[in-house]
């Protein structure tokens, strides 16, 4: 008797241990106030989006999204990681938006082995060696589109640029794209504080040197500062500016307005891209919130997408972790962006597009698609990615 | 070269007086009553929200600029009657306290009011350019701040070393109770200078609104450097908030704009790049040491 009542709770505990889920919890921590507030309401509102349109699900679970703010601060998020794996017991993370925050947050998630589907921040560290099976981007590498800029900015012959980008992991990463594939002279490389406002100091530099190309990634409310200074101090007039699309999209046009116009930039997505899960997606957000997406709302949107799928893919079962991984690495779901895969680090083996500001047909100032800068573009990093 | 060193330097005149104005009110308030005010920040913030609030209500930057000093003003007139007359007598722990308990209460305040994404504040269309002077360009905007500025340190200085209020200010500075024993009303001066001070806050942060963000935790940031200015200037003195601030305003300026490149010159560029930002955020605070150290008592002492 005693040794079938232990054959019958071991039995027990076997199932449980493989038992579905009855509802996915999402550890949801995102920059939701300052400057940089922009990116994580964007990345935050096409993630609720996609829930809605699942009808508060994912893979056919009720979904539970606890939403919390960073304040851009890594100490912050990661007392707030710690709570969310502690004692919420997340099966999901997801939403930062800045690299160094999520540098800090990284390794608690991972040795906890809770997934984290990056919606932004693509850190080259966890693209090459740090690569870690518990992380997955669905947006892309950092370094991806400053590669696309840096690829139009040499084949249109410019040859004198100025480079400016905050002092933080992903400013790093920014200079290394871009002159991966910009290979003219880089007059100066100018590191702003991260969160700087004033741009006043660095735009007498930049008048200074007279570069013909001016190459700046500050998103959020850094670059919206930065466009309406640069065009205020007259220095439009002799440098053309170039930038990733991170600096080039809704947040920063609306607030910037008619001197973004002419502007190139690059993107792994347009709300112009003709795919019906992409007119579905823009039409619906701006049913829901009243305003164009931007790219980061798209990576949202996908992320949510990207767990949909992989929990119906395990029926449930998300504490079989192995299972879980395979099914993420599959990538069942559809893309607004188009088709893409996912390479043995985990990041995004997909194109990336040339856009330009503009007005369209209503006279709205937004971007417009113009070609391809790269196809089944993968990073530069992946080589030295041992996943585990 | 000329026309980069140039351009810096009327970029650190317009951000040293736009310190001075914050600095000015600051050096006044510890000065005279002898309170450390922490939340001087916070009406720094709360005068941009009113003005980045009234300007998109009027359509106005000017309207919105006006109505942020007026409402500020008031505030500060609130504050001095209800909390700071009872802390003028307290220690500094206690004021340090609750001023900064009421900067926790004014960011939670604001959050409340009109959320946590900062607030968009243009300048008036003209003024959105730039304009040309000699062969150069600068904004026109920053040379309108730098005008105020210099008109607000004008005004100071006649209305400090040349009124009879301002005579009163001087003499409420170097020695208080001496003042109060010759007849003059200082609870009614204490007043007045708070309002006055939290007016010229709100200036600050309605005519910085445009160039920076008008957001949460603003006025944290610049706080420190107003409280850096002023005990370089010497704690108390007008005068030393104006040089003082002046100082701050090039030396934080002309770091960033020179120090990475010099430091290119040296270093190989990667480390260049990392320390050369670092150093130059740290620079001010090496200079208020050197300072501290030659001079403990600031620049221009009021209480010499």
């Amino acid at each position: 008797m005693p040794l079938r009542l232990t054959a019958l709770a071991a039995a027990l505990m076997l199932a449980g241990s493989a038992h579905a889920a009855d509802r996915i919890k999402v550890g949801f921590v995102s920059t939701l106030s300052g400057p940089g507030a922009g990116l994580g309401v964007d990345i935050r509102d096409g993630f609720n989006l996609a829930i809605k349109q699942l009808d508060g699900k994912l893979g056919g679970l009720p979904a539970e999204v606890i939403v919390a703010d960073d304040q851009q601060n890594p100490d912050i998020a990661k007392q707030t990681a710690d709570k969310f794996l502690k004692k919420d017991k997340v099966d999901f993370m997801t939403g930062i938006v800045f690299s160094n925050i999520m540098l800090a947050v990284g390794p608690a998630v991972f040795d906890n082995k809770t997934f984290y589907i990056s919606a932004n921040a693509g850190p080259s560290q966890y693209a090459g060696e740090q690569c870690n099976p518990f992380f997955f981007n669905v947006a892309w590498q950092n370094d991806n589109l400053h590669e696309a800029v840096g690829k139009y900015v040499q084949d249109k012959g410019f040859r004198n640029v100025v480079i400016v980008t905050p002092n933080y992991p992903g400013g790093k990463d920014a200079v290394s794209g871009f002159t991966r594939f910009y290979k003219g002279k880089v007059a100066e490389e100018i590191y702003t504080k991260l969160g700087q406002l004033d741009y006043a100091a660095e735009l007498a530099q930049i008048r200074a040197i007279k570069p013909d190309a001016l190459f700046f990634f500050l998103p959020g409310g850094m670059g919206i500062n930065f466009v309406k200074q640069f065009v205020a101090a007259g220095l439009s007039r002799d440098t053309q500016l170039f930038a990733p699309g991170f600096s080039a999209d809704e947040d920063v046009i609306k607030a910037v307005g008619a001197p973004m116009i002419g502007m190139f930039n690059s993107s792994h997505w347009a709300h112009d891209m003709d795919n019906p899960e992409n007119k579905r997606f823009v039409a619906d957000f701006q049913k829901e919130y009243g305003r164009m997406p931007s790219l980061y709302a798209s990576q949202g949107y996908d992320a949510a997408f990207m767990m949909d799928a992989a929990v119906r893919d395990v029926k449930g079962k998300v504490e079989d972790k192995a299972a879980l991984q395979k099914a993420l690495e599959a990538k069942r779901f559809k893309s607004v962006r188009g088709d893409f895969r996912f390479n043995s680090n985990h990041y995004p083996v997909q194109n990336y597009y040339l856009r330009v500001i503009g007005k369209d047909g209503s006279g709205r100032i937004t971007n417009r698609m113009m070609g391809t800068i790269f196809t089944n573009h993968s990073d530069a990093y992946v080589a030295a990615c041992r996943m585990k | 070269m000329t026309q980069l060193v140039f351009e810096q330097a009327l970029n650190g005149l317009q951000f040293g007086l736009m310190l001075f104005l914050l600095a000015a009110g600051l050096t006044l308030v510890f000065g005279i009553m002898d309170c450390i005010n922490l939340a001087h920040g916070s009406l720094y913030m709360v005068g941009a929200y009113f003005a980045a609030a009234a300007a998109q209500a009027a359509d106005s930057f000017w309207i919105g600029l006006g109505a942020g000093v007026a409402g500020a003003a008031v505030l500060g007139l609130v504050l001095e009657l209800s909390l700071f007359r009872q802390l003028y007598r307290r220690d500094h722990l206690s004021q340090v306290l609750a001023t900064f308990g009421l900067i926790l209460i004014a960011n939670e305040a604001v959050r409340m009011i009109w959320g946590a994404q900062p607030l968009l504040l243009n300048p008036p269309d003209a003024l959105a350019g730039p304009v040309e002077i000699g062969t150069f360009f600068y904004p026109a905007y920053r040379l309108v701040i730098i005008a105020f500025g210099l008109g607000v340190a004008g005004l100071l200085y006649l209305l400090v070393a040349r009124s009879r209020v301002g005579m009163w200010v001087r003499a409420g500075a170097a020695n208080r109770e001496m003042t109060e024993a010759l007849g003059v009303n200082v609870q009614g001066l204490f007043t007045a200078v708070f309002v006055f001070g939290a007016g010229l806050c709100a200036l600050a942060g309605g005519l910085l609104g445009p160039l920076l963000a008008v957001q949460i935790g603003m006025g944290e940031s610049v706080l420190i450097l107003a409280f850096v200015v002023i005990v370089i200037g010497g704690i108390g003195s007008i005068r030393g908030a104006l040089v003082g601030s002046l100082i701050v305003g090039t030396v934080d300026t002309l770091g960033r704009a020179l120090l990475p490149t010099l430091l290119r010159a040296a270093l190989p560029a990667d480390a260049a790049a990392t320390l050369g930002p670092a150093l130059a955020s740290i620079l001010i605070y090496l200079l208020m040491a050197a300072i501290l150290f030659f001079r403990p008592q600031g620049l221009f002492p009021a209480r010499a």
